[in-house]
């Protein structure tokens, strides 16, 4: 028991160093498998984007991985894991946002022969679609509640954001082996599987349809820290606006559709 | 892990010429499973705690369980030995209360996987095991159905059963019948289809599974199906009542409790909310959600089934427990179940047919104005329907219902429910902007506020047969704990703050509490020890939904938080701490 004390001691002055160390960390929570975002492999537009901003800020990168589920704010950056999310919705109540670095919406994926269609076309009724499901009470996605809206609920199948593989993805797949007409998904996330699907899939901007002018198609996009962490937010901020058109790029690259008022 | 099987299946091999008859439940001096009998009255007939001596009631010895998440489940007491399950990481912990100061015996660990924790919805919680033919039975977070041996705590077998990727999870307390363990699953608000499983308890070997939405085939509905409302007849309703495929992953869990009738031969268990649609893209009455079946243990076929919620608005779910007694109403005797249900109406129905015979609000209700016996309908309040881009204000009861999980105890002395439960409204509004897996959306935000009482938790002495409470005793924070009624007339109550109490039968008066180092959501028990003296035990241990903001250091700066809940429970964390105890109390 007696060699336990200074054992502890020494473990509580390494990690004291550690915090010392810390400052010039950056300490990103991301999940470890939600292509096109980020994997533990590097390979989403996320983790260009954090290697991107650590750079410009003369700090190192540092991963936790997380699966992004119920509860990821509070274990995160609640249970001071990391300091940083690379990709929130701007405003999001729960943490303090940068100013939005891209702006994108719902779209509808389709494939070339089948036109892309208004919320208000009948022939949506009868046209095999999927939209993400959320998996939280009474919460929907907002082109899942135009379909509604509109009576197409026949033949609208839902995929879980929790299960093997984006949810995204399984959709993509589906139009591909002509399982499913379209999809209304999150654009950042389907038009990676889009571009990628043989023969590349038609991705059309979705807007909110007469009457639901109040649900959001379009939502911009933000680094977020905690509430109390305004200097690094500042600091995200700058650097973000430095490396605008390196972000751009990387964009770009992934296929991220994207409206204007997604600049810092 | 590899040699688990070939290990399991040896013991199986060797059980098998073990006949498995029911568990003569030992009732006067146990509780073998967590509702104590089949009947889930709850009611211990021991009676050397009464009334006149109730307030001498020390405390008899304490058992830290090492966890600190939200502990629901009831000590399991069989042959000498007290079985504790905990919270995830699901350790079962056996006590030998012939020991001095109740010595652990065996500490089983199932290493339940980690991942689990961030899929279950409520908290991580188990509530409890049972005990039948020298085995301890319980199911874990990560989908496991374990037998250990009683005595050794060894592993006998273990079936894996559900999909965790998928968000599917197990905390219900299973039920041994007839040589099968019934385990039913959790997690419908991520889009898992509900089931209930019997397992053969000598092998682990699934022995039937009826899934509560889909075919018939599959819901294990045939010939023999006769529910007492038209509205449940017809051909595959688990497909028809849903827009096409929705019924996949339509939710209808089963995490609340089992009950049994012997005579009847008939099973009985409530189905859970549907999802994870919103409820404007699942039109129908999303059949078999929110409702209960009485089906027959042999191979699970549906006797009858009713739905109390058809096409769930609120997330009442049907879960709630079913306490089997047999009442004399308008002249009559008849077999009934009482189920105090979350949309707010105590339900007696007559358990051999289906038929409702009262429904009667317990608590305030705006969410609808009735139950048509004849027909079988609740008549829903359109005003209060949660709809994309209106705001709803006082929606009652709220989400949890007028009771939540928290079982009931029923003493057949007074012909009294004890029914431990909350008094919530809420207001659900629309807008803000969130996200999840990379997905950003907006949605209906809940925020609960107390009830018209002003008291968040009340405790209801509920008459069934009169339709009206005889006494409420009414709590701070919603009563989270499950009742305990004694033929003592005694009643033991848990609260969210902490304190253990026992209260009069006949009359809710006051006769003594202790208040315990963390908040009460377990089941209390009492059993006769092997020194002769009658004991009461419970879990304290703050947490499940009501308690996550405490348990789950969630940040009450959100009123969202926790589905809402966390709005109504700010000041929770003033009053206790995380902390997993059992507490067993006897007189000097």
């Amino acid at each position: 028991m007696c060699s336990r004390f200074p054992r502890r001691a020494a473990a509580a002055l390494v990690a004291l160093l550690a915090t010392a160390a810390s400052a010039a960390e950056l300490r990103v929570c991301a999940d470890p498998d939600n292509m096109p975002y980020s994997d533990t492999r590097g390979l989403g537009f996320e983790n260009r984007i954090a290697a991107l901003v650590a750079a410009e800020m003369g700090m190192a990168l540092r991963y936790e991985w997380m699966p992004l589920r119920r509860g990821f704010v509070r274990k995160t950056l609640g249970a001071n894991l990391c300091d940083v999310l690379i990709g929130v919705p701007a405003g999001f109540d729960r943490v303090l946002t940068t100013r939005p670095y891209y702006r994108s919406a719902y779209v509808f994926v389709h494939r070339r022969d089948q036109p892309a269609r208004g919320f208000d076309d009948p022939r949506l009724r009868s046209m095999r679609l999927g939209v993400q499901l959320i998996g939280n009470d009474l919460a929907a996605t907002p082109p899942g509640l135009a379909l509604a809206e509109h009576g197409a609920v026949e033949n609208v199948t839902g995929f879980t954001i929790y299960g093997e593989g984006p949810a995204a993805e399984r959709m993509v797949e589906a139009i591909e082996h002509g399982g499913l007409d379209g999809c209304l998904a999150w654009g950042p996330q389907v038009a990676y599987f889009a571009r990628r699907a043989d023969p590349p899939l038609e991705v059309t901007l979705l807007t909110a349809p007469a009457g639901m002018e109040a649900i959001p198609f379009t939502f911009p996009i933000s680094m977020g820290v905690r509430k109390a962490d305004g200097a690094l937010r500042d600091r995200l901020d700058r650097a973000l606006e430095r490396r605008h058109a390196d972000i751009e790029a990387i964009l770009d690259s992934y296929a991220v559709p994207r409206l204007a008022g997604g600049t810092p | 892990m590899l040699a688990a099987p070939r290990f399991a299946a040896t013991i199986a091999a060797c059980l098998a010429g073990v006949a498995l008859a029911a568990p003569p439940p030992d009732e006067a001096a146990g509780w073998p499973m967590a509702a104590h009998d089949y009947a889930n009255t709850r009611f211990s007939p021991l009676s050397d705690i009464d009334t006149s001596n109730a307030k001498e009631l020390k405390l008899a010895f304490t058992f830290s369980t090492g966890v600190v998440r939200g502990h629901e489940a009831a000590p399991i007491v069989a042959g000498g030995l007290m079985y504790v399950v905990t919270p995830y990481p699901d350790y079962v912990y056996a006590l030998d209360l012939a020991k001095p100061g109740a010595a652990l015996k065996w500490k089983y660990d199932p290493k339940t996987e980690a991942s689990a924790q961030g899929v279950a919805c409520c908290d991580v919680v188990n509530r409890g095991g049972a005990y039948a033919d020298g085995r301890f039975f319980f199911n874990t977070l990560d989908d496991n159905t374990i037998a250990l041996d009683a005595a050794s705590g060894k592993e006998l077998w273990r079936a894996h059963l559900g999909d965790i990727a998928r968000g599917e999870t197990i905390t219900m307390a299973p039920l041994v019948v007839k040589g099968k363990v019934l385990v039913g699953n959790s997690g419908g608000e991520l889009g898992v289809r509900g089931w209930l499983t019997a397992l053969d308890a000598a092998s682990g070997k699934v022995a039937w599974r009826a899934f509560n939405t889909g075919p018939d085939s599959e819901a294990l509905i045939g010939e023999g199906f006769a529910p007492f409302y038209a509205s449940d007849r017809g051909k595959d309703m688990g497909v028809s009542t849903w827009p096409p495929n929705a019924w996949k992953i339509g939710g209808g869990t089963v995490w609340g409790f089992v009950s049994y009738d012997p005579d009847l031969d008939l099973l009985y268990y409530g189905t859970a909310n549907p999802g994870p649609w919103n409820p404007q893209q699942r039109p129908g009455a999303n059949k078999w959600t929110s409702g209960v079946f009485a089906r027959k243990p042999a191979d699970g076929t549906a006797r009858w089934f009713y739905q109390y919620s058809p096409h769930d608005l609120h997330d009442y779910d049907g879960v709630n427990e079913h306490v089997l007694v047999d009442l004399t109403i308008d002249g009559t005797p008849r077999k009934v179940l009482l189920h105090p249900d979350r949309n707010g109406y105590v339900y007696v129905m007559d358990r051999a047919t289906g038929e409702v015979l009262s429904a009667t609000a317990y608590v305030p209700i705006t969410t609808s104005t009735g139950v048509d016996t004849h027909t079988g309908a609740i008549a829903w309040n359109p005003e209060k329907e949660p709809k994309a881009g209106r705001m709803v204000n006082d929606i009652c009861p709220a989400s949890p219902g007028g009771k939540d999980w928290q079982p009931s105890a029923w003493s057949p002395r007074t012909r009294l429910l004890y029914i431990p439960h909350q008094d919530l409204c809420q207001d659900a509004e629309t807008y803000e902007v969130s996200y999840i897996a990379g997905t950003p959306y907006v949605g209906a935000d809940l925020k609960m506020k107390p009830g018209p009482s002003g008291h968040r938790g009340v405790f209801t002495a509920w008459d069934p047969v009169a339709r009206r409470a005889a006494w409420k005793v009414e709590e701070l924070f919603p009563v989270w704990s499950g009742a305990l009624a004694t033929a003592g007339d005694v009643v033991f109550y848990g609260t969210m703050d902490g304190w253990f109490k026992a209260v009069d039968a006949r009359t809710g008066s006051a006769l003594w509490k202790f208040k315990a180092g963390s908040g009460i959501i377990g089941q209390p028990v009492s059993y006769r020890g092997p020194d002769g003296k009658q004991y009461v035990a419970v879990l304290a241990g703050i947490g499940g939904w009501a308690g996550a903001v405490v348990a789950g250091d969630l940040d009450v700066r959100d009123p969202t938080a926790a589905g809402g809940f966390a709005n109504v429970m700010k000041d929770l964390s003033q009053h206790t701490t995380k902390g997993g105890m059992l507490y067993v109390f006897s007189l000097p």
